[in-house]
């Protein structure tokens, strides 16, 4: 077991070095660099800060100053945050969209799955038409119209919400991206539960529950549930896709200070080490929980670690 | 299954206490009377002076610092750290002298050495400071800087701990308004030597301004409060400052209309309307030191030694009709390439600015086929600018205002912002080209010295033998009217080559809280937070 474990770590090494290769040679063949401004600098003052960077050098001198760093665990400084490190930044910032994704998933879960529920029990009545209407809805807007229309709401008219993060103390500042984030995704999941739940409704051993006398909650919470979590089970990998995608529009929209937005400003602003710091990052995090899951695989089921 | 739903029961949790939690939690604008909230709309880089350029990192940098010389709030130019100075009769030697109270937010005395060591390291070529060159009329200053000669020797000199002496290697009229900006604050060299690199983060800077850092989250927001120790902490009303970097600029308005921001750093075009009628005087509007404008690559054809198709192109252009209904927010046309209210200035204006737009189409259509071009032999022309809405609208009435006037066919191409930069600057694929200039100092030299043959932001590649002897005639007076008839005259030996064509005029917006006072317009655009008070709410 260790030792097939041990394998595929091997395995992951050459993969990580590929997308470090290929990113590195990605941000630096972008036209423009991380000190180019609409305010030119004058040509002397230009060459001394090239060489305080090591801009001047060649890019395979870059490239192994840039891969010796790497190996004693040093993600260089940011070009455009000079007073910060790469690996700072990436500590602050990841952090806040975990917590902003993780809410923003449980969130669509219990309102989705209960949601979906309601509509299945009163099918084309009334609670089914208004769960899917808002469901279609959710579906159809886009984060960057919701944002805005939540915010002028519940922020600039009500005042109950704060309509940014910097400076709010207390977690109210979460609510609004959350919902945002969660919103699309909370109407995908209500439609999925929807339809399954129906289907298993109607299956025989529900009918056969009904006829010991079991009443609807207890069916649902026992027989019904379970089964018709399956397509949903199987949704989360998209959805979990979905909120990381969405939320680099979030905190650029709510002035969160997540990895997404650290990601967006870094590759408009050419911030070499911070771009690939980023992408070094999330390239580790894929490569380890697809690691986690193989070895899991592996345990589960003998077959996959004779292979 | 059982462990994920013990999981799940905890995110409710989290979710519930942040609902209920959220009713009392917010830190907005209303709830003390000394924190001032302001809008910043691009984060600055450092808030080491030298590792920055962006106007965002100065506008925290001057709540933090004080140069020799600051502005007033309507800004006039006033005392700094020194409360007096004296200039040679040959204009080349400035001496000042320092105040006695001045100090650094750790309780140390600000002395004319931290002000030598700071310039020192300004130019010094291992600073690679970004605005090394700003200094460049001081003695040895370009010398030191490409790295011919050593920073002791620059032409700055403690005479004794409260005097100063700058030396220059020629007049420098502007030097005072240089001198107030961040890039000439002093710095503490105990600080420095401290703490390396790092000696600009919060717990650890030190600085000689109304207020100290005290926390910076990047992405975010950076609070700065009182520093007990400064020479004028008494007149200092407001305790503390967060400056919000808030990046978009509906974010930013719906965070001031939700009473979360006294200051908004900008006000987005697509909102202008709505807020002038529904907030009035709370949007200030007023002219700001920055040109809005098309280069031509005069490298290449088609603009290459042919000024009345430059020409003919420039005058096509409906100023009027652009301002009042593409760019919205109170621009006003261009006709100079130096905006008004420069001090001690009057542009230039084109020959053709008195006639009306008819009459200009009318002399651009002769110019247009004096230069071999008519309706069966259109010139094809590309026209390049950063991808966003306002250039892209602007882009596309002036291609359709050269159609028909013209016939002129232009291929409009939107470009990332730092692919335009990297075009713009190797001349070899742009024809025209959007651009804008920001003055950094309140002088026309900030406008002019950017078409010199050797400045590097001379991005259309003007050369002239006449406007470069014009300004260097200028440089050598002492005599600041004579200087002034120079610059005029070269700025309408330039505007007479059609090298770019300006547009319009920047203006400066914010809305500003009816709470803030003492707030004053300014085409410099700076507003000290120290020179402001909030009212109490009502």
């Amino acid at each position: 077991m260790l030792r097939y474990a041990l394998l595929r770590l091997l395995g992951a090494i050459p993969t990580l070095l590929l997308v470090i290769v290929l990113a590195f040679l990605m941000v630096h063949a972008a036209p423009g660099g991380p000190f180019d401004d609409e305010r030119v600098l004058p040509t002397d003052v230009a060459a001394n800060i090239q060489a305080a960077y090591h801009l001047d050098e060649s890019l395979p001198q870059q490239f192994f100053r840039y891969m010796s760093g790497l190996l004693r665990g040093d993600l260089g400084p940011s070009y455009r945050y000079r007073d910060y490190s790469v690996s700072e930044l990436i500590g602050r910032g990841f952090p806040i969209s975990l917590q902003l994704g993780a809410l923003a998933m449980a969130l669509a879960l219990i309102v989705g799955v209960s949601a979906g529920t309601l509509a299945a029990l009163r099918q084309n009545k009334l609670p089914d038409r208004i769960v899917m209407f808002f469901a279609m809805t959710g579906i159809s807007i886009p984060v960057f119209v919701i944002a805005p229309v939540l915010v002028l709401l519940f922020a600039v008219k009500l005042h109950w919400l704060p309509a940014g993060w910097s400076g709010v103390t207390g977690p109210a500042k979460f609510i609004l991206p959350v919902i945002t984030l969660a919103l699309p995704q909370i109407a995908y999941i209500a439609r999925l539960t929807r339809a399954s739940m129906i289907d298993i409704l109607g299956r025989d051993f529900i009918r056969t529950a009904r006829a010991q006398g079991l009443g609807t909650a207890t069916i649902i919470r026992v027989h019904a549930l379970k089964p018709a979590m399956l397509p949903v089970l199987s949704y989360m990998g998209p959805a979990i896709a979905a909120i990381v995608t969405g939320s680099v529009v979030v905190e650029e929209v709510f002035g969160i200070p997540g990895l997404g937005q650290f990601f967006v400003r870094g590759a408009g602003n050419r911030d070499y080490t911070l771009v690939l710091g980023i992408v070094i990052f999330y390239a580790t995090l894929i490569v380890s929980l697809n690691l986690v899951v193989d070895v899991l695989y592996g345990a589960l089921d003998p077959r996959v670690r004779r292979r | 299954m059982l462990h994920a739903m013990q999981h799940n029961r905890l995110l409710i949790c989290i979710v519930a206490l942040s609902v209920v939690a959220g009713c009392g939690g917010s830190g907005g604008a209303g709830d003390a009377t000394s924190i001032l909230h302001r809008g910043l709309s691009t984060e600055p880089e450092s808030l080491d002076a030298h590792k920055t350029q962006s106007i965002q990192a100065a506008i925290v940098l001057r709540d933090l610092g004080e140069g020799l010389a600051a502005y007033t709030a309507n800004g006039e130019l006033t005392a700094g750290a020194a409360e007096r100075w004296e200039v040679s009769d040959d204009g080349l030697q400035y001496t000042f002298h320092l105040r006695a109270n001045a100090k650094w937010s750790n309780g140390d005395e600000v002395t004319a050495e931290h002000f030598v060591f700071a310039l020192r390291r300004l130019v010094s070529p291992d600073t690679a400071a970004f605005y090394a060159q700003f200094l460049g009329d001081v003695r040895y200053a370009k010398a030191i800087i490409s790295g011919a000669k050593e920073a002791a020797s620059l032409g700055v000199a403690a005479l004794d701990e409260r005097t100063l002496l700058i030396t220059l290697e020629r007049p420098t009229p502007y030097l005072l308004n240089l001198l107030t900006h961040p890039a000439t604050f002093p710095m503490h060299p105990g600080a420095i030597a401290e703490y390396g690199e790092s000696f600009a983060r919060a717990g650890k800077l030190v600085t000689n301004g109304a207020y100290r850092l005290v926390e910076w989250i990047p992405g975010s927001v950076i609070t700065l409060r009182r520093n007990e120790h400064y020479w004028n902490n008494a007149q200092t009303a407001i305790d503390e400052v967060q400056h919000h970097v808030l990046t978009q600029e509906m974010t930013e308005l719906a965070r001031y209309r939700a009473g979360e921001l006294h200051i908004t750093s900008s006000v987005p075009p697509d909102s202008f309307a709505q807020v002038r009628t529904e907030l009035g005087d709370q949007l200030r509007v007023f002219p700001s030191l920055g040109v809005y404008y098309y280069g031509y690559n005069l490298t290449k054809p088609p603009f290459r030694n042919n000024p009345e198709l430059r020409q003919a192109l420039s005058m096509a252009i409906d100023r009027e009709l652009l301002v009042e209904k593409i760019t919205l927010r109170g621009e006003s046309p261009a006709y100079s390439w130096v905006p008004p209210g420069v001090h001690n200035y009057q542009p230039t204006v084109f020959s053709y600015a008195p006639l009306t737009q008819d009459e200009r189409n009318n002399i651009a259509r002769g110019l247009y086929q004096d230069a071999g071009y008519s309706e069966e032999h259109p010139l094809r022309v590309e026209l390049r600018y950063n991808t966003s809405d306002t250039q892209q609208r602007i882009a596309v009435a002036i291609e359709s205002m050269w159609r028909d006037v013209l016939g002129v066919k232009t291929t409009l191409i939107n470009e990332e912002f730092q692919v335009l930069l990297a075009n713009m600057r190797d001349r070899e694929v742009t024809q025209v080209f959007r651009s804008s200039w920001l003055g950094d100092y309140d002088d026309a030299h900030t406008f002019l010295s950017i078409m010199q043959p050797e400045n590097a932001a001379n991005m259309p590649g003007y050369v002239s033998e006449e406007y470069d002897s014009l300004m260097e005639r200028a440089a050598g007076q002492v005599d600041l009217d004579r200087r002034r008839l120079f610059l005029e005259e070269a700025e309408r030996v330039m505007l007479a080559d059609h090298p770019v064509i300006p547009i319009y005029f920047y203006v400066n917006k914010h809305l500003v809280s009816p709470r803030v006072l003492g707030w004053g317009d300014n085409v410099l655009d700076y507003h000290y937070s120290h020179h402001l008070s909030l009212k109490a709410a009502e």
